[in-house]
């Protein structure tokens, strides 16, 4: 497993995912601290291209050896890919959480809920409080 | 104070375990409270919703009394031990060796409720393990549930993993299927679950393999074929499989089990899911239930399987042990995500099932599904050489097999009680459960002779001449030869003709 790191260039939700933006597509996917938390994860419930994502709403689920929980979107919009390698290998999001164990790409419906976010450091600060 | 069963009472009385309140509990609780007496305690209930007079009940009885009362009332039951039986449809008269009793009446299996706290239990758990061990090897299958409630509780769920893995909204059960199991999934559809809905049979009782093309969609979550099924036909599992598969549909096996000495597993013809009455294994008729749903899915399924699994692990001392695993998927674990309800099983009757199975062993469940076919092919045989006595399913059979009559089968089926003989199932009993199965259109429900034509399509005739007939390896050639001679006497005599 990596070493804890939240690169500069991404975006952070409070339930623990990241967000790279890509235009008007963003990229989801979940931290170092969340993927430290719930251990080696064996299974990713994740759902179709073509259906859509809300901001604060569970999008699908990670089963790690400890739990099953819920992955929360942290924009809204339609997906237009997924990590399909995560059905045979969910240990990705566990080896490198911000490349190849990307979740979803989603085409944005609603910039205004990039305001939400948090960068890196107000994330760091976050986990800090939490 | 007493607080078990027959405890002796501070008045020298017994109180026995179904008479709960003897008078002296009654005074004291009176007292305990604070009232005079019943009637006191029952003041506020106004007296015009209160029953008036003495119930119409008969004098207490003494023990002996009692018992003696019992037995008459059993007497008066006429058990299928006490006859020879052909009576199917889901529930089989297969010989329940002694090993299967004395095993399963083990107060540590037969007292026991689902383990709660379940790591503590190793050998129940060990017992569920071999069980989900030969219910796959048994199908061909990779996963194994701990069991459910009935074959019909089992295909409610298989429904509910192809709606939940394709979300897509309807199932298409073949009427081969068996109307009862049929009924359940209806009933727990409702509402949830895809929409099932039923294709019809072809001539000689084989699902409509047209009818089954033309009824599937990318909307179809599911395809459901018995086999063998409620005729006793033989169904080509491997087409179906494959119509279901080109659909992008799950597909869907429920099959008997003992049938598998003989047929091919569901997993080599590419059953997604299999399910079905496991009864048949080690379990007595009990009058129809208690059940065993089996229930076993590909890996790829594994998640989605409802209810209890045990997995084979390895303690911290490197011993092998069993624990309770994918809990995660559990109803009580995560209840507003959970897509099933069940959170216990049929674990005794699970129980009797690996017993009966292993005592059967890899040569003897071959050799009993084989004496079967051979003792119900011999009474088909025999059955159909009698005058007006046609078959209704067509090709080679396992243990059961339908036949049309020139009389109604359940009249037949009443005439030969008191000759000692369980004729069968009249398949009237499931009218209604078959499409179209009301007159054709300009022709009599029944011919006037009250035979079906041969060869018609089963939607098209009544089933009221119809019989399904099973023949397990209890049956002695010498009963079937009695059987057949009974059957002729009651058809030429004409007592149970049409009145």
């Amino acid at each position: 497993m990596a070493d804890e790191s939240y690169p500069q260039d991404l975006k952070y939700y409070k339930e623990h995912d990241w967000v790279r933006l890509e235009g008007d597509e963003a990229v989801f996917g979940i931290t170092w601290f969340a993927q430290d938390a719930l251990g080696e994860i064996v299974y990713a419930d994740l759902p179709e291209v073509g259906a859509t994502v809300t901001a604060g709403t569970p999008y699908g689920e990670l089963e790690s050896v400890k739990a099953v929980s819920d992955v929360f979107a942290p924009l809204s919009g339609e997906i237009t890919d997924v990590n399909a390698v995560l059905e045979d290998e969910p240990q990705l999001v566990n080896e490198d959480c911000y490349g190849e164990g990307w979740i979803l790409r989603v085409r944005l419906s609603d910039t205004g809920e990039l305001d939400e976010l948090m960068d890196a450091d107000a994330y760091r600060k976050f986990l800090a409080e939490a | 104070m007493p607080t078990g069963s027959s405890s002796p009472r501070p008045d020298g009385r017994v109180a026995l375990d179904y008479t709960p309140h003897s008078e002296a509990d009654v005074r004291e609780l009176l007292d305990a409270v604070g009232v005079g007496g019943l009637e006191e305690l029952f003041a506020e209930i106004p007296p015009e919703v209160r029953y008036q007079g003495e119930l119409a009940l008969p004098a207490g009885l003494s023990e002996s009394e009692l018992a003696a009362e019992l037995e008459r009332l059993a007497g008066a039951d006429c058990p299928a031990s006490g006859l020879v039986s052909f009576l199917g449809a889901g529930v089989y008269d297969h010989y329940v060796p002694a090993i299967v009793e004395a095993i399963v009446s083990r107060g540590e299996f037969l007292t026991a409720y689902t383990p709660y706290q379940p790591e503590r239990s190793q050998g129940v758990l060990q017992s569920i393990f071999e069980y989900q061990t030969a219910i796959c090897e048994l199908t061909g299958m990779e996963v194994s549930n701990a069991s459910m409630y009935d074959a019909g509780t089992a295909l409610a769920e298989a429904s509910f993993i192809a709606g939940g893995q394709t979300r897509r909204g309807r199932v298409v059960l073949s009427e081969g299927v068996h109307p009862e199991y049929r009924q359940v999934l209806a009933t727990e559809s409702a509402g949830f679950g895809p929409r099932p809905e039923a294709v019809p049979l072809a001539a000689g009782a084989a699902t409509d393999m047209g009818r089954l093309r033309d009824a599937l969609g990318d909307d179809v979550a599911a395809v459901v074929l018995q086999q063998p099924n409620v005729f006793g036909a033989l169904e080509d599992m491997a087409a179906a499989a494959r119509l279901a598969h080109d659909a992008g549909a799950l597909f869907v096996a429920v099959v008997d089990p003992l049938s598998l000495g003989l047929l091919v597993p569901p997993g080599e013809y590419g059953a997604d899911i299999v399910v079905g009455e496991g009864q048949a294994l080690g379990n007595p008729m009990n009058f129809g239930g208690p059940g065993l749903g089996f229930m076993a899915v590909t890996s790829k399924l594994m998640r989605r399987l409802p209810g209890r699994l045990v997995g084979e692990t390895l303690d911290i001392e490197g011993r092998r042990g069993f624990v309770l695993t994918l809990q995660t998927r559990e109803q009580h674990i995560r209840r507003e995500k959970a897509t099933s309800n069940i959170c216990s099983n049929h674990a005794l009757n699970a129980l009797a099932a690996v017993v009966y199975l292993s005592w059967l062993g890899k040569e003897g469940l071959p050799a009993l599904a084989e004496l079967c076919a051979r003792r119900a092919a011999y009474l088909r045989e025999r059955l159909l050489e009698l005058p007006g006595v046609e078959s209704y399913t067509a090709g080679p059979v396992f243990r059961e097999f339908a036949v049309s009559l020139p009389v109604p089968a359940a009249r037949l089926a009443e005439a030969l009680v008191p000759r000692g003989f369980l004729a069968g199932v009249p398949m009237s009993r499931f009218a209604g459960a078959f499409a179209g199965r009301g007159p054709a259109s300009g022709e009599p429900a029944v011919a006037s002779t009250g035979r079906s034509p041969r060869g018609e399509t089963p939607g098209a005739a009544g089933l009221d001449d119809v019989l399904l007939l099973a023949v397990t390896e209890r049956r002695t050639r010498a009963e079937i030869d009695a059987f057949v001679e009974a059957v002729a006497d009651v058809l030429s005599s004409g007592e149970a003709r049409d009145a």
